[in-house]
Parts: structure tokens; C-alpha cells; sequence
């Protein structure tokens, strides 16, 4: 059997060791539960599992064959085959989590750099080494605030995804913490500010906003916000997309406590939404709440420069019920992928990439809503996201699709408010002839 | 001689040759109160040094081709390069999570038959593959329960229990579902006391947490009665499936009793770790839990497959989209290699791998055995009498394990066993492998114990000052920017 190679040596090990069948092995196990096989086919070779998966991948549409221009948070961005190449040594991508430091100076002082990065970028003084995607990092976030104010309300604005609501919910349930939506301004699709004013009370644990956020707009009230926290002074959480980081302020300059995001957009290919990369930093004071696996800068017996994982007494395998989060194996693999990544941009390269993200995305609207019968939805400055109402999204989306591109995300499931409306996403990989094509398809279809 | 590759590798931050800093030109059109004033402050290096820099990183770094991995409870196996290939091809990779179904039939058919398979090979009736890891697993398997007893109106139940071999994500998880935690003390035997359970369990209870086998490696051959007290008290029975690994093709947990099952993809069937994830864990149900699972379910009609989100009782979402795809889509091509008689043979040759190992070290007199004799793909062994003896500590044994090129087993846990090594080889190491972990392990407990103690020195660091990392935290660059004492060679 193959990955198996004592699979020969069967019958002399068992000998060896005073045995003379495998079911001795199980005679633990009461015969009363006992199986004799699994209802399965039997195993294929490599090729043979080779060619059926190509019958399956040929049944999907990659971004490469169906241009996509969906919105929704997830898009596809470029990942410089230096960063593919790095998460391919074996030596990291079939490493456990670094509880050996000796054995993981490599993986642990990437993991640092990371965290080095990350906290520039959004701000903050610390990072943690990943959790699970963006959503859970909102959940985990909320949990944390009220491990620091013992405050029992968590503020979102209504407009975020529906995903993200239904995660913090469940994240939140068992601490019996309660979630209060804020409404949206309907003109420009920033967060009401006065109703934000309303909402926050002295139990207030802390305020949840996202930048740019779910519709793709700016929210750009940022001074007048961090303002009106100052009277009940809940925790200040800023959702972000690292790319927009580039070309805005980092949340660390407006007030926020917590940074958090979805960092797949950071060298990590699309999966179909998943492997992902929560991004969760914070500032200094909060560390020692913080959610995670954090490494830290030390120094071995002679006084070497030396990595491992620091302040353990907040996780689960020290701590247990008694640990700031259950989380043991977060997204190694994806963090070392975003480390590489902002290596391989740098400083210069990040501020290019968010420049050209803003460009395309100003430029791909104004092409869109020239075309009569198509809108766009909200006033605010938008990113590379935004909010298009046409007469009939579903007919536009179809005929889209039956021409080769992939429109934008219908928001009516979710919103129902926000009918025919559509939420493209455009990013540094599309090219002129995808964007000219959608949009001589629109003005068809219009 | 082992010696680890060894550099003195700069941080990024130190690569980069000081310049004058260059002035920022602000990108136009955006709101004037986010503008971005200054550069991001992050290396601007040459391709050729960001290689150079993360190559010498991970050759400073043990995975599994480095060689044996045996951390306990961790199934450190063998990871196909054919699984890692394909899910990097474009049409998976490449797919976004709201693309039309129309145009994502093949992944959606992968993960419809994925969650089958993995019903068939633990005894389940349902699955869903949301959660990104096992202890989001156990988190989603407890807010199932929740869901269950609310739609139940049976709402005092707020209580887990758990024996005190369980791993910590088990507490850590009931306790953010919002649930106490009782844990009961194991038998003499290693496993579970049934009157502790007796005594434990109530009207009160919402679920029993069991490992099995436990981490000692023990099989909990009272299972069937342990299912019957449990769900006799109305309670529900959960099943931390990190040691699958050892029951495949012999026995189910569905079988056996258990409500709710959690399995790791990433241990038992074979996804890379990846340093510390992306995993999955993906969670089984029984029946009459199936309303609750998290919703979108993959459903198929006639030939073609789609999402489902019209379950009203769900529990909702527990991570964005529908979990790690490139997780699952390794261990659906890792299933199909195998198949069920591979599977099966899995279980064996990693039971017998580690019966093997047991054996020979037990009978050396140098390390003990406590609790039973008979063990599934792990064991725990314990170092009390080379402490006793030599001073030797089951740290010190692991560090020294280093010195000769083997990663160390996992130390110190479960925290019953005094100065434990719990050692899994997994089926992916060959006799020859095992057999010098064996020599190196009854060498080390007979070499000089100053050598041992002061272990390793063959690596890229020698010992390092964990208590000072906590004591002075330099978790970013910036931090060390501050100058504060720290001394770098």
C-alpha cells in the first residue's frame, strides 16, 4: 500500500513484539462495535485519481476562463510566483505549529516579521500569528472587548455581510454578549453617525467599523467618530482590506484599539473562499487579551537572537476553559504566504498596488454607470468595490454569464432594500479587454 | 552527526540598505481626512533577498520530510505531493466563493461526496466541512448542542464534561459555547470512571467530550456503556476525532454512540500543517442534529449540485464562505488514493507502529508505561525515573532528540502522566525509522546527563530564554527599534 511501508513487514514486527494478528491489536475494541470493512471503493493510483479530478476541475470555471467581477470582500489579486514558490518548501508547508523553537527558528522568526508588518500596516503595536478568516476575527474581537471592559454590547454597522453577522452571533452567544446594528446613510453608504451616537451606551463593550466597508465606500468620518467614542469610551475595532492600506491611513492613526481583516488578499490564491487569513493586531495595552499564537524576539543560552512562541498562559493549552480563545492551528501556511507577499512589494509596492486598486475601481464605475440603466448606488468614495442598481439584476447577471464574464455580487438576497442592485469588484488582474468586454455586455444587455 | 543549517539570518527590516527616506505623493481623489501622509514603512527589498531570506528560513526549519514527526495527537503524516498539485490548479484555486454554480459544479461535487465519505468512515449521518480547524470543530459541535436543546426546550443544560486527558482546546471550546466545564479524574486504567461520570452527569448536562481513543492512547472499551449513561441522562455524546487515525475500518464513532464527531483533515487525512494550519474540521452529526448544522448545505438535484441556505433552524454561519476548500479537496484526493481498504490499513500499520515502538522501550526499563498495557497509534511514556535517577526531565529528553536530527514527541501532556513523552509515529514511517527513534531514545536515557540536560547543541539555537520572552515581549520590529537591553550576536 502506498504512504505505508511497513505494510510488508506486517507479520515480523507483530512477532517481534509477542503478537500474531493485527485484530490483537484491537481486541480492545468490544467486538459488538467492531467493522470489518468501510463501504468504500478500493484505493485508485496516482494517475488514475489524477485523471478523475481533471473530469471535476473541468467541470469548474477558474477566473481565468470566466473573468469575474464580483465584490463581496474576496478578490482576486496577483501572487508573484516568489510567494508560490516559498510556501512550496516542504520544510514550512508539512511543519506542525513551532512548539519546538529549536526545531522552527525558521518558521518563527517569519511568523515575527509577519506580526512586524502586520502592526505597520493597520498601525497597531502587535499582531497575532493569524486566525481562521476575517469573519471569525470579528467574532473573536468582540469577545476580546468585553475581556477588557467586562462591557456586554457590540456595535456593528448594518451594512456589513450577512456571513460576518451570522458568525459574530455565534461567536458572541456564549458570552452573552448582545449585537446592535447601526443603520447605514442611504445617500452615501457611510455609517449613520448620529444613529451610531444613539447606539452606544455605557455598556458598550465596543464599536465595530469597517474601511472601506461592505459596499465598498470609504467611511470617511473617521475624526468625527473616534470623537464621539471619547464619551463612553467603548474599544475602537477597525475591519480593513490590507490593500487599502497602501493608499489610506492605517486605523491606528483614527482611534482604533483593534485592527482586524481578511488578509487572503495578501499572496493567497481565491480557494473558493477558503484557506483564509484572519488579521487580528491590536495595541499594546490589550496584548495580553489578545486571541492567537504571538512569537516573540528572545535570546537562547548564549545570548543568540532566538524566536518562540510567547505568553502562553492565554491560550488553550495551558489555560483551557480558563483561555482567551479555543484556537489551536490557525493559518500558518497563508500568514508565511502574506509575509512573503508584502516582502516581495515592500513599502513602494503596496502604496502602487492600493493606487492602481483605487484607480481601476474609480475608472470601471465611471465606464459602468455611463451606460444608461445603471446607477451608482451610493455617493461616497469607493475603493475598488461598489454599488451598481440597474432595472433587472438577475437578467444582467445571466446574460453575462452566458457571454463569458462573471458580473458583479447580486445584493438582494441579503439586502433586500438594495434590489437589482449589484456590488462589482475590480482589482490590478483585470485587464483592459476584460473590463471593454464587460462593458460593451452591459450596454447590450441595457 | 546531526547538525541543523545554520545562519544568521537578519530580520527584513535589517536587509534593507539605509536610505534617505523618499517623499510620499499621495494618491489622488481620495477623502482628504483618510489620506495616507507617509511611505508604508515595510522593506523595499530585491526579489533575489526576499528568496535568500526565506529560503535560509526554511532550511532553519523541521517538517516532515525532514524526518519522523511523532508529535502525540497530532498525526504527523506523510502529506502527497499529488494532493498538494492538484489543489493548486487553476480551476480550484482559482474559483471565487460567489461565483454562479453553474460554473463551480466539479468543487461542488468534490465536497458533496467529501462530507459521504467522511459519514461512511466514522458511522455519521450528516457532515458539514465549515469549520477551519478541530477545535472550530468542537466549538461548532457545542453550538449544535446548544441549538438542540433550545429547540428542545430543555434549556438548563450548561454544563460539558470531560475527562481529564482531554486536550485543551475541549474546555477552551465549551467554555466559549458558553458552557461550565466539569472535568473527571480518569481510573488507575487511564480511562474513563464510569462512577465519576455517574456523578457528574445531571439534568444539567448538554454534553459528554470524549477522545477515544484518549490521549493516552487508550481504547475506551466501556464505550457502549459510557453512550448509555450519557444519553440515559438526556445528554448528548461528543467526539473529538484528533485520533481517528487509530479506528479506520474498525470501528465508528456513529456505532459506538457518539451525537456529534469532529475530525481534522489535517491529521488524519493527511492535509499538511502547514506550520500551524490552514486545517479543517469538518463535523459529523447524528440525525436528529441535522436541522441545526451551518448553513449553506450542498445539496444535489437531479445531476447537478447547489448550495441550500433554506434551514431555518441552523445554527448559521461559523467562518466565512464554506471552510478551507483547499483542506478538503487534498483529503478527497488523499480518500480516493487510499480508498477503504487503504484506510483500513492505515489504522492498522499506525497501531501497529506504535505497539511496536511501545514494546521495545518498555521492556528497555528505561522509560515507563503507566496505565494499561494495550495501545491504539499512541502512548504515553514517562521519564519519572530518569528524573529520579539521573535528573533527566522529559524536556531535557525531547531537546537531546534534536541533537540527533528527530523531531521530539509531544512533552508534558496528557498532564496525568508525570513528565510524559507521548509518541505517535503514524503508518508513514518505515521499521528502520522507527527503530533508530528507539536507539536514539534508550541512548539518550544512558548518555551523560549534563550532555542531555544542557541539549540541544546541534541546532540552529541552543536552549532558549522562554521566560525572558514573556518578561520583556519583543513581538514586532518596532518594538525592537526601542532600544531596550537585548543583545543580538
Amino acid at each position: 500500500m502506498q504512504f505505508i511501508p511497513n505494510s510488508p513487514l506486517k507479520q515480523a514486527m507483530l512477532k517481534d513484539i509477542k503478537l500474531h494478528t493485527i485484530d490483537d491489536l484491537f481486541s480492545d475494541i468490544p467486538q459488538k462495535i467492531r467493522i470489518k470493512d468501510l463501504h468504500l471503493p478500493n484505493g485508485l493510483s496516482q494517475q488514475q485519481v489524477e485523471e478523475q479530478l481533471r473530469k471535476l476541475a473541468a467541470q469548474n470555471k477558474s477566473f481565468c476562463e470566466i473573468p469575474s467581477f464580483l465584490g463581496g470582500g474576496v478578490k482576486s489579486h496577483y501572487i508573484p510566483a516568489a510567494v508560490k514558490s516559498i510556501i512550496s518548501r516542504s520544510e514550512f508547508y508539512t511543519a506542525y505549529t513551532p512548539y519546538q523553537p529549536e526545531a522552527s527558528q525558521g518558521f518563527l522568526q517569519a511568523i515575527f516579521e509577519y506580526q512586524s508588518m502586520i502592526a505597520e500596516l493597520t498601525g497597531m503595536d502587535v499582531s497575532n500569528a493569524s486566525l481562521y478568516d476575517g469573519a471569525t476575527a470579528v467574532g473573536e474581537a468582540a469577545l476580546m472587548c468585553t475581556r477588557i471592559n467586562r462591557r456586554k454590547t457590540f456595535v456593528i454597522p448594518a451594512n456589513i455581510s450577512w456571513e460576518k453577522k451570522s458568525v459574530l452571533k455565534n461567536y458572541t452567544k456564549g458570552a452573552g454578549i448582545t449585537v446592535k446594528e447601526v443603520a447605514y446613510d442611504k445617500k452615501t453608504g457611510t455609517i449613520d453617525i448620529e444613529d451610531l451616537q444613539k447606539t452606544i451606551d455605557t455598556d458598550t463593550a465596543g464599536v465595530y467599523l469597517e474601511n472601506p466597508n461592505f459596499f465598498g465606500v470609504f467611511e470617511d468620518r473617521v475624526d468625527e467618530i473616534q470623537k464621539l467614542l471619547q464619551k463612553n469610551q467603548p474599544l475602537f475595532v477597525v475591519g480593513v482590506d490590507p490593500i487599502s492600506l497602501g493608499s489610506i491611513k492605517s486605523p491606528g492613526q483614527y482611534g482604533a484599539d483593534i485592527v482586524i481583516g481578511e488578509g487572503k488578499s495578501l499572496g493567497n490564491p481565491l480557494d473558493f473562499g477558503g484557506s483564509t487569513l484572519g488579521i487580528f493586531a491590536c495595541k499594546n495595552e490589550y496584548v495580553r487579551q489578545i486571541p492567537g499564537r504571538i512569537i516573540g524576539m528572545t535570546k537562547d543560552q548564549e545570548g543568540k537572537r532566538a524566536f518562540c512562541m510567547t505568553m502562553q498562559t492565554r491560550e488553550q493549552h495551558i489555560r483551557r476553559e480558563k483561555a482567551t480563545s479555543n484556537i489551536c492551528t490557525n493559518e500558518g501556511l497563508c500568514m508565511l504566504a502574506s509575509a512573503t507577499y508584502l516582502s516581495c512589494l515592500g513599502g513602494k509596492g503596496i502604496q502602487e498596488l492600493s493606487a492602481i486598486n483605487f484607480e481601476r475601481g474609480q475608472a470601471l464605475e465611471k465606464k459602468i454607470t455611463a451606460i444608461p440603466g445603471f446607477t451608482k448606488m451610493f455617493s461616497g468614495v469607493h475603493f475598488n468595490e461598489f454599488v451598481i442598481r440597474c432595472t433587472d439584476a438577475k437578467k444582467v447577471h445571466r446574460y453575462l454569464l452566458q457571454n463569458g464574464v462573471h458580473g458583479g455580487l447580486l445584493l438582494e438576497p441579503w439586502y433586500p432594500e438594495l434590489q437589482n442592485c449589484m456590488l462589482f469588484g475590480i482589482t490590478e488582474l483585470h485587464g483592459e479587454t476584460s473590463m471593454e468586454r464587460l462593458v460593451s455586455l452591459l450596454k447590450e444587455v441595457a | 552527526m546531526y547538525r541543523s543549517a545554520v545562519y544568521d539570518e537578519p530580520l527584513l527590516k535589517e536587509l534593507e540598505e539605509q536610505h534617505e527616506k523618499e517623499r510620499y505623493t499621495p494618491t489622488a481623489g481620495l477623502p482628504s481626512s483618510l489620506q495616507r501622509t507617509s511611505p508604508v514603512n515595510i522593506p523595499n527589498l530585491d526579489e533575489t533577498q526576499v528568496m535568500r531570506h526565506f529560503f535560509h528560513l526554511s532550511q532553519m526549519n523541521y517538517g516532515i520530510e525532514s524526518g519522523i514527526y511523532p508529535l502525540g495527537s497530532c498525526t504527523m503524516k506523510y502529506n502527497p505531493k499529488i494532493c498538494e498539485e492538484i489543489s493548486r490548479w487553476e480551476q480550484f484555486a482559482l474559483l471565487h466563493p460567489s461565483q454562479d454554480e453553474s460554473t463551480i459544479q466539479g468543487t461542488l461535487k468534490i465536497m458533496y461526496e467529501l462530507e459521504r465519505l467522511l459519514a461512511e468512515i466514522t458511522g455519521m449521518d450528516h457532515f458539514t466541512l465549515q469549520p477551519a480547524a478541530g477545535a472550530q470543530g468542537e466549538f461548532t459541535g457545542l453550538l449544535l448542542a446548544r441549538a438542540y436543546y433550545e429547540y428542545n426546550k430543555d434549556c438548563n443544560r450548561d454544563e460539558v464534561i470531560l475527562p481529564d486527558t482531554s486536550h485543551g482546546t475541549n474546555p477552551a471550546s465549551a467554555s466559549m459555547a458558553g458552557y461550565h466545564v466539569i472535568e473527571i479524574p480518569s481510573t488507575k486504567e487511564g480511562t474513563v470512571d464510569l462512577g465519576m461520570l455517574k456523578k457528574a452527569l445531571s439534568e444539567k448536562t448538554a454534553c459528554f467530550m470524549l477522545t477515544n481513543p484518549n490521549t493516552l492512547g487508550i481504547f475506551e472499551s466501556e464505550i457502549v456503556d459510557i453512550a448509555r449513561l450519557v444519553h440515559r441522562a438526556g445528554a448528548l455524546l461528543y467526539y473529538d476525532g484528533a485520533n481517528m487515525n487509530a479506528i479506520m475500518g474498525k470501528a465508528r464513532p456513529g456505532d459506538m454512540g457518539f451525537d456529534i464527531v469532529h475530525l481534522n483533515l489535517h491529521k488524519t487525512f493527511s492535509t499538511p500543517h502547514g506550520g500551524g494550519g490552514p486545517g479543517s474540521g469538518p463535523v459529523g452529526v447524528k440525525q436528529k442534529l441535522e436541522r441545526f448544522l451551518p448553513v449553506p448545505r450542498i445539496v444535489k438535484k437531479q445531476d447537478t449540485y447547489g448550495f441550500c441556505y433554506d434551514y431555518p433552524d441552523s445554527i448559521g454561519k461559523i467562518k466565512a464562505a464554506y471552510g478551507n476548500v483547499s483542506a478538503m479537496l487534498k483529503a478527497y484526493i488523499y480518500i480516493l488514493l487510499m480508498g477503504g481498504n487503504g484506510l483500513k490499513e492505515t489504522s492498522e500499520i499506525a497501531v501497529l507502529n506504535a505497539n511496536y515502538m511501545k514494546k521495545k522501550l518498555v521492556d528497555s526499563h528505561l522509560y515507563e508505561l503507566p496505565y494499561k498495557e494495550l495501545r491504539k497509534h499512541e502512548f504515553v511514556i514517562s521519564c519519572e525515573r530518569l528524573l529520579n535517577t539521573k535528573g533527566i526531565r522529559a524536556l531535557d529528553v525531547g531537546k537531546r532528540l534534536l541533537d540527533y536530527g528527530l523531531h521530539p514527541p509531544t512533552v508534558y501532556f496528557p498532564h496525568i502522566v508525570k513528565e510524559a513523552l507521548m509518541i505517535e509515529p503514524t503508518e508513514s514511517e518505515s521499521k528502520k525509522t522507527l527503530d533508530i527513534y528507539i536507539d536514539t531514545l534508550l541512548r539518550i536515557a544512558q548518555e551523560n546527563p549534563e550532555l542531555v540536560k544542557s541539549a540541544p547543541h546541534n541546532t540552529v539555537v541552543r536552549r532558549i530564554d522562554e521566560v525572558g520572552a514573556v518578561k520583556n515581549p519583543i513581538l514586532t520590529w518596532k518594538t525592537l527599534e526601542k532600544p531596550k537591553e537585548m543583545t543580538v550576536k
